[in-house]
């Protein structure tokens, strides 16, 4: 089995669309809500949460075979409780400005759906690679979605894009335009990532319920 | 796990159950065809509760060394870094950014770190850098004194709570010690794009020129429409929450300082009258008048 077989590429690619984690799978709504008020920490959350999610997917499924299915979910929970506590901790030691960045994000990742959903759904069955591949896949997928929310909330909520004031260099507010605040709450959100799953779905048509 | 399973050996049906079947039940063949099929062993039983429990101590016990071993080798390492980040806060409500070895820009601007009390007296000329922000109280008051341009600064550091969790910040003031030089704010965990906010320079650059005691109280204040431009200062729209959190934290953390900084601020002779008209408190007249003299 090559390293990029048909049946890998589809762990890495079927995520990014099709089996999307946020607008299909609906899993990791709450941070997709929490964070993307502005685009800087989107992007900073989805790359996090690609890294850990493809690291815990690898652990899970080296150890699948051993792990008891009935205490399974509480063996998952410690390996990504402690990856983002490591991870963390790195970050305080040999990044500490990225670290009081990502504050509080970082903590949030434990509790992503995601994380646990791909576990459950895939590391427990596959081999180390394809799952490896599917936590990239999603992560990204995840990522994607964040920062397509976020940048619509920042640009019509704040006017700015990754702190840039795009609106006002060009005279957006000259014309009459005003920060729309319903953008920063977190309604918005909920808007935003509904006109998204409106979207592909009336371009899938195989995703219509 | 009561069934067991048997397997016709003819055409390979499987049956479940506590007997061979007497006729398979696709090719006919008799029960002597049946063989027992003993369920796949992989060496350990991972369903047993023996097994559950101890490959959880295993689990803990790995991740909890892990955890420590990480821990304990990178706390070094990120004392330092919190320590730098410290100083780098500090800097920054002398509105001085973004320094490449910020270490050495804080060792040559700030001069001291006293320790005061409530009552204006000098309780340690140094060593407030150390205190802990639990530990500040009424008579551990830490705070810094700066020089820049060859102006003194006196800088104090405050902590409080916005909407989600904690708030802190550095606040400097001019050598008459009234006038704000620059603040620093930042936060926990505030929401980004509203209480966040209050992290961002637009928010902190509406700080400095304002005045902090009036009447020997604080009165400076975040409000929602500034009438007062001298204390006043216009709060962030949508961030109640933690603009009330800012506000309650200026006031707590600041008065404690006011008797101190009274002692420390020059005598200034005759306030202007309209000026010292407003004063009503005849005990701290004398500071409040030099305070409002305009540079």
């Amino acid at each position: 089995m090559g390293l990029f077989s048909k049946k890998n590429k589809e762990a890495l690619n079927t995520p990014l669309f099709k089996e999307n984690p946020v607008t299909v799978q609906v899993l990791g709504i709450c941070s997709a809500l929490a964070v993307t008020s502005k685009l800087e920490p989107a992007i900073v959350m989805g790359l996090s949460v690609t890294i850990i999610v493809a690291m815990a997917n690898v652990i899970i499924s080296l150890i699948r075979n051993t792990i008891p299915m009935r205490i399974r979910i509480i063996v998952q929970l410690v390996v990504v409780a402690a990856l983002v506590t490591l991870v963390s901790e790195v970050l305080k030691a040999f990044a500490y400005d990225v670290s009081v960045q990502l504050s509080v994000y970082i903590g949030l990742i434990i509790t992503n759906c995601i994380l646990m959903g791909r576990l459950e759904a895939f590391a427990m069955q596959n081999k180390p690679w394809p799952s490896f591949l599917d936590g990239i896949g999603n992560g990204v997928g995840y990522a994607m979605i964040l920062v397509i929310v976020a940048f619509f909330r920042e640009l019509f909520g704040s006017g700015t894009l990754l702190n840039y004031p795009v609106l006002e260099k060009i005279g957006m507010y000259e014309i009459g335009y005003l920060n729309n605040g319903l953008m920063l709450m977190t309604p918005a959100a909920f808007i935003l990532i509904a006109c998204i799953v409106w979207y592909q779905r009336a371009k899938d048509k195989s995703l219509q319920e | 796990m009561a069934a067991k399973k048997y397997v016709c050996k003819v055409c390979g049906y499987v049956h479940e159950g506590n007997d061979a079947p007497s006729v398979c039940p696709l090719c006919k063949a008799g029960a002597s065809e049946f063989e027992a099929v003993k369920a796949p062993k992989k060496g350990l039983d991972t369903n047993s509760d023996i097994y559950a429990i101890l490959y959880s101590v295993v689990v803990v016990v790995i991740v909890a060394f892990l955890l420590a071993g990480v821990s304990s080798a990178l706390k070094p390492k990120q004392e330092a870094n919190i320590e730098l980040d410290k100083k780098k806060q500090i800097l920054a409500s002398l509105n001085i950014k973004n320094q490449a070895d910020a270490a050495a820009v804080y060792a040559d601007v700030i001069k001291a770190d006293p320790i005061v009390n409530v009552e204006g007296k000098e309780v340690a000329a140094e060593g407030g850098f150390a205190v802990a922000n639990d530990a500040i109280n009424d008579t551990n008051l830490p705070m810094y004194v700066a020089e820049v341009d060859g102006a003194k600064k006196y800088i104090i550091p405050m902590t409080g709570n916005g909407l989600w969790g904690g708030i802190w910040g550095y606040l400097a003031l001019n050598d008459d010690c009234n006038t704000i030089y620059g603040v620093y704010f930042s936060h926990a965990s505030e929401t980004p794009g509203l209480g966040a906010e209050i992290a961002s320079d637009k928010f902190q650059s509406r700080f400095p020129g304002r005045q902090v005691y009036r009447d020997g109280n604080v009165a400076l204040t975040i409000v929602k429409k500034v009438a007062d431009e001298a204390v006043e200062v216009n709060a962030i729209s949508g961030a109640t929450i933690t603009c009330n959190g800012v506000n309650d934290m200026l006031q707590r953390k600041l008065a404690p300082y006011k008797a101190y900084l009274d002692a420390q601020a020059p005598v200034v002779e005759a306030a202007p009258a309209e000026e010292a008209a407003a004063i009503v408190e005849p005990a701290t007249a004398d500071a409040e008048a030099q305070e409002k003299v305009e540079e």
